[in-house]
């Protein structure tokens, strides 16, 4: 019982992470339907912005609080990704806003191998570790632990989620993304300046990737720039499996994915009598994903609905 | 290409006029010869520090060799380094093997990553010069069945029944959970400690599986939890040690973490930070202090170069093996002295070098390291059998 709570704990936090890049995704594909495949890189950008600030400020003032460091490291990198996410859509993307699909799509993975480059030169090749700034503490549930940076994750993954719906039902700024998505052209003959909205997508998602990268190498306690790849591969996977373009569907894809992953991982090995082990655990996630996607080929919950931000 | 030819042609000139600038201008009319040995490692890139000190320790021995002058069967030879960079990189590593047998080298040392050696220990096979690796150490090396390759360190087999021993009967490990990253390296060697654990009576209650890449263990880990090890052996590099046994710690597993070569390594500390407090990691050879010719060559070799990175002892070993063996063929003509090489006894630095039938040196060391106070301290230093 322990280790399937364990299992659940782990899956909970890892797919919270997947979430919460998992948005980004799903926001920029539901206004303007493009597959923003630098997203991951921007979440590397401020894992590495934030941990370059974290870790002067933890040489330099070694008695500030872990707490407020963090703030100050979050404090920089925010303003860096929404800039960047500001940059990357007026170069790489308006110009060709009604040009063929495939053309963004391309310049997506070029934006993506440059930033993976100018990360490599900025900041090297090395893994950079997360100074120990923050509390290590650490309790028990029913013989499984959960720790304080775990429980941060959850909380403010959840936060975000019910922060970003609000904002997209509630606000002028929301209803006007929720009229761009239905219609770009209807939108701006109604007086939405439709490329303000379009910036401000992408200025609210890289934001979300600060965050979402200063988590993960909190979590884990480092960063690489190519860290960006494999966690923006697996968020956009996330958001296909919850119905891209919904922002409930990129939470629960999240989640689910990260779930599946764990239990794949701890399970598999066992329940297969050693025949299939836990480098499994990718193929059983993406077997999952595939599934689903015969049967509901828009994802979990992509009906096009009002609620597509 | 014509560049390249070029450079290879001027650098054949330099190492000619060097070789000649002796006491003995005139190299024809004094009845010298030039030798050219070649040398490969990663010479820029994140390795170059290493591939650096490689060559260091190759030249050092090199201009050892020169001062004291170089007699094969009544003919006097000058030997003259060709060094080359493989950027860690197997298809560069094939490139410049070729180079250097087009250039006429008579053996080389080299080359420093296994995944270079590899492939280049094919090309030198296939024209019969001899190939002398400092730190090569996957066993796929001289499993190939290539005559010409040897190497002077302790292979993945050697390290992985020391370490799978040294979990049962010196840590009294009796449950083994082992974990490995799938590379050539790291399954390996995993592959080798599971033999071993089970050889000295231990079981093996988890194998489980990641990438070079991942960083997320939680879920495997927590699978190993439920099998209650005593201890958990990781095969992979420093990258993923580090986030592993961190998260170790976040799941209140009291299990002991054991590593390779590629663990124990500055960088884990680093990146672990006070979770890394009692890791256990092993490296293939002797710490240089214990080495037998340690003190003397740290003080002959940064007097030149300045600090010793890694391998340098190694390479410069395995420059001394193969002219002692072209001393006893009386030639450096590599089908006479490739035969002599199977004899090899020879006291170097590093230890008593002796190959098998394979090329691996018998008995080599490998030593066990602790951290302790955020630093790698050495625990024992254990003979292979094999």
């Amino acid at each position: 019982m322990d280790i399937f709570l364990q299992q659940l704990i782990n899956g909970l936090v890892l797919g919270s992470v997947y979430a919460l890049v998992a948005l980004g995704y799903t926001m920029v594909y539901g206004i303007i339907e493009l597959i923003n495949f630098a997203h991951g890189e921007v979440t590397m950008m401020g894992a590495l912005v934030a941990l370059s600030v974290i870790g002067a400020l933890a040489l330099g003032m070694p008695g500030l609080p872990g707490v407020l460091i963090l703030a100050a490291g979050l404090a920089l990198a925010i303003p860096v990704c929404v800039a960047l996410g500001l940059l990357i859509e007026r170069v790489a993307y308006r110009p060709l806003r009604n040009a063929p699909r495939l053309a963004p799509l391309i310049t997506a993975i070029g934006v993506s191998i440059v930033l993976q480059n100018l990360a490599m030169l900025i900041w090297g090749k090395q893994y950079i570790s997360f100074p120990p700034v923050l509390p290590q503490g650490r309790y028990e549930i029913l013989g499984a632990h959960i720790t304080d940076v775990q429980i941060a994750i959850l909380v403010l993954t959840v936060l975000i989620m019910l922060g970003l719906i609000l904002m997209v039902q509630r606000t002028r700024l929301g209803r006007a993304m929720r009229a761009t998505a239905q219609s770009r052209q209807v939108a701006s003959l109604m007086g939405v300046d439709v490329n303000r909205v379009i910036a401000s997508t992408f200025a609210i998602g890289s934001a979300l990737a600060a965050v979402a990268g200063v988590m993960v190498s909190a979590y884990y306690g480092l960063a690489h720039y190519y860290m960006g790849f494999m966690l923006g591969l697996k968020a956009f996977s996330a958001a296909v499996l919850g119905g891209i373009g919904n922002l409930g569907g990129a939470m629960l894809g999240g989640l689910l994915l990260g779930l599946i992953e764990s239990f794949g991982a701890g399970y598999i090995g066992d329940l297969t009598g050693g025949f299939l082990g836990s480098h499994y655990q990718d193929v059983f996630a993406f077997f999952v994903l595939i599934a689903v996607l015969v049967f509901r080929p828009s994802g979990l919950l992509g009906a096009r609905g009002i609620e597509r931000a | 290409m014509t560049g390249h030819s070029l450079r290879g042609a001027l650098a054949i000139a330099c190492a000619v006029l060097m070789a000649g600038c002796g006491d003995k201008p005139q190299t024809e009319a004094s009845g010298e010869k030039t030798l050219l040995i070649g040398q490969v490692s990663p010479l820029t890139g994140p390795q170059a520090h290493l591939g650096k000190d490689n060559e260091n320790g190759a030249r050092l021995a090199l201009d050892e060799i020169n001062a004291a002058g170089l007699t094969l069967n009544g003919e006097k030879f000058v030997l003259a380094l060709r060094s080359e960079d493989d950027a860690a990189d197997p298809k560069t590593a094939t490139t410049v093997a070729q180079k250097l047998v087009d250039e006429g080298v008579a053996g080389v040392i080299g080359h420093l990553n296994s995944g270079a050696t590899i492939p280049a220990s094919k090309i030198y096979f296939d024209n019969g010069i001899p190939q002398i690796s400092p730190s090569a150490t996957a066993i796929a090396y001289t499993t190939a069945g290539f005559k010409t390759a040897y190497r002077v360190m302790t292979n993945d087999a050697q390290q992985g029944s020391v370490l799978g021993m040294f979990a049962v009967s010196k840590l009294g490990a009796k449950r083994v959970a082992i974990v490995d990253d799938r590379t050539a390296y790291g399954q390996g060697l995993a592959d080798e400690v599971a033999k071993a654990v089970t050889a000295a009576g231990g079981t093996v209650v988890a194998r489980e599986y990641t990438s070079d890449r991942a960083t997320d263990f939680m879920a495997i880990l927590t699978s190993i939890k439920g099998k209650s090890p005593d201890l958990i052996f990781f095969g992979g590099m420093d990258p993923q040690a580090a986030p592993m046994i961190k998260q170790m710690k976040q799941l209140g597993m009291t299990a002991k973490f054991l590593g390779a070569d590629g663990t124990q390594t500055p960088k884990f500390i680093e990146l672990a930070g006070a979770d890394a407090e009692g890791a256990l990691a092993s490296n293939p050879g002797l710490p240089l202090d214990a080495m037998p010719g340690g003190a003397a060559f740290r003080a002959k070799f940064e007097a030149k170069y300045g600090k010793i990175q890694n391998y340098a002892p190694y390479a410069y070993d395995a420059v001394y093996v193969m002219v002692d063996a072209m001393k006893r063929a009386g030639s450096s003509d590599p089908a006479k002295y490739l035969a002599e090489l199977p004899k090899t006894d020879y006291s170097g630095v590093t230890g008593h070098i002796r190959f098998d039938a394979k090329g691996d040196i018998t008995g080599g060391a490998v030593t066990l390291y602790q951290v302790k106070d955020g630093k790698w301290q050495t625990v024992e230093t254990v003979q292979s059998g094999n």
